[in-house]
């Protein structure tokens, strides 16, 4: 799973307000070479919560992603749109646990799969 | 032009627990093949109840020759369809699709909440009676209770809350279905849309809906 996939799911547990972003509990990480497009990148920038990928690229091992975003950087930043662009397509979480922010519950990550499957008590 | 290439069956995992694609899986194939993709680019797909992978691996080749960079995700409930699904991408050398085991649309909202561009689902669409749905082998692929519209009715309602404003779902339907009231209550929700593809197959009459917001 990739950063990016991380930055769009939630927890759905029936009842939790708080279930985002999910911390990440990492076992094993992968890196993989992904085509690097910064027109990608501009698109999909504003579909993004910036700080849950930024924490998220620091603990999967990218910790250069600076706290603010400006329209420059997006555009002509080269240094800055190869950081973004490791941190959302190329760390790929392969082993490990997404955590409920709010409930600590574990949704276990198998060969790069989380499972979200809800257990019976908690739809 | 030549023609496009889409996943190529061969190289498609399927077994005893996950559906082999069908002649479902190719009407909503060719369905994708008509879309005008450069009226807008799609940046997320999802596809829903992924199975074999054939469709979505289709989706990420077309999105591909289309010189359209997307980031993709499926989701299936089941562990084994996911492998296949796993299988099949590796085959084809396809990257860009991320895989989720979850219920339908559950995992992604409110995450995703209209942000997907392409939703694409083949749902369990078979008429069967109620007591079947809760099997968990491979008929849960296609066991679709009263008039085949027990899962499609539990996915309708959160179609409008994950399209993004330029969002597009391609579906597979048959007309036991009554395709005609699935877009009806699309519609209540402010989500236009039409038959784009019909198909006599095997005992079914496909119906491959496409649907937009309004």
């Amino acid at each position: 799973m990739k950063l990016l996939t991380h930055n769009m799911l939630s927890c759905h547990i029936k009842g939790v307000k708080n279930g985002y972003p999910f911390k990440i509990d990492p076992v094993k990480i992968e890196e993989m070479d992904a085509d690097y497009d910064p027109d990608f990148l501009r698109h999909i920038y504003p579909r993004l919560e910036w700080p849950a990928l930024r924490e998220a690229a620091q603990v999967m091992g990218e910790p250069n992603l600076p706290e603010e975003v400006t329209e420059s950087m997006l555009q002509n930043d080269e240094e800055f749109l190869r950081h973004f662009h490791h941190a959302l397509l190329e760390l790929i979480l392969e082993e490990g646990a997404l955590v409920c922010p709010e409930t600590g519950r574990r949704f276990p990550v198998h060969k790069g799969v989380p499972n979200l499957l809800l257990h019976e008590d908690e739809v | 032009m030549k023609p496009a290439a889409v996943a190529d069956v061969r190289l498609t995992t399927y077994n005893k627990r996950v559906y082999e694609p069908s002649d479902d899986s190719f009407a909503l194939v060719d369905a994708l093949l008509t879309h005008d993709w450069h009226i807008k680019r799609p940046r997320l797909c999802v596809e829903v109840g992924c199975g074999s992978g054939y469709v979505i691996c289709s989706a990420a080749r077309l999105l591909e020759q289309h010189g359209i960079r997307a980031h993709c995700i499926a989701s299936d409930i089941s562990s084994a369809a996911l492998q296949a699904t796993q299988e099949t991408l590796v085959a084809h050398s396809v990257a860009c699709v991320d895989l989720v085991q979850g219920d339908l649309l559950s995992p992604f909202l409110p995450g995703f909440e209209h942000k997907v561009d392409l939703l694409i689902f083949n749902p369990p669409y078979v008429p069967t009676p109620d007591e079947e749905l809760s099997r968990t082998d491979i008929a849960r692929a296609w066991a679709g209770g009263n008039r085949g519209r027990v899962i499609i009715d539990r996915f309708l309602p959160q179609v409008k809350d994950i399209l993004s404003p330029e969002g597009f779902l391609y579906m597979v339907t048959v007309m036991d279905n009554n395709p005609a009231e699935i877009l009806q209550l699309l519609a209540e929700d402010g989500i236009e849309g039409k038959v784009v593809l019909e198909r006599a197959a095997d005992e079914e009459a496909l119906r491959i809906l496409c649907c937009w917001r309004i």
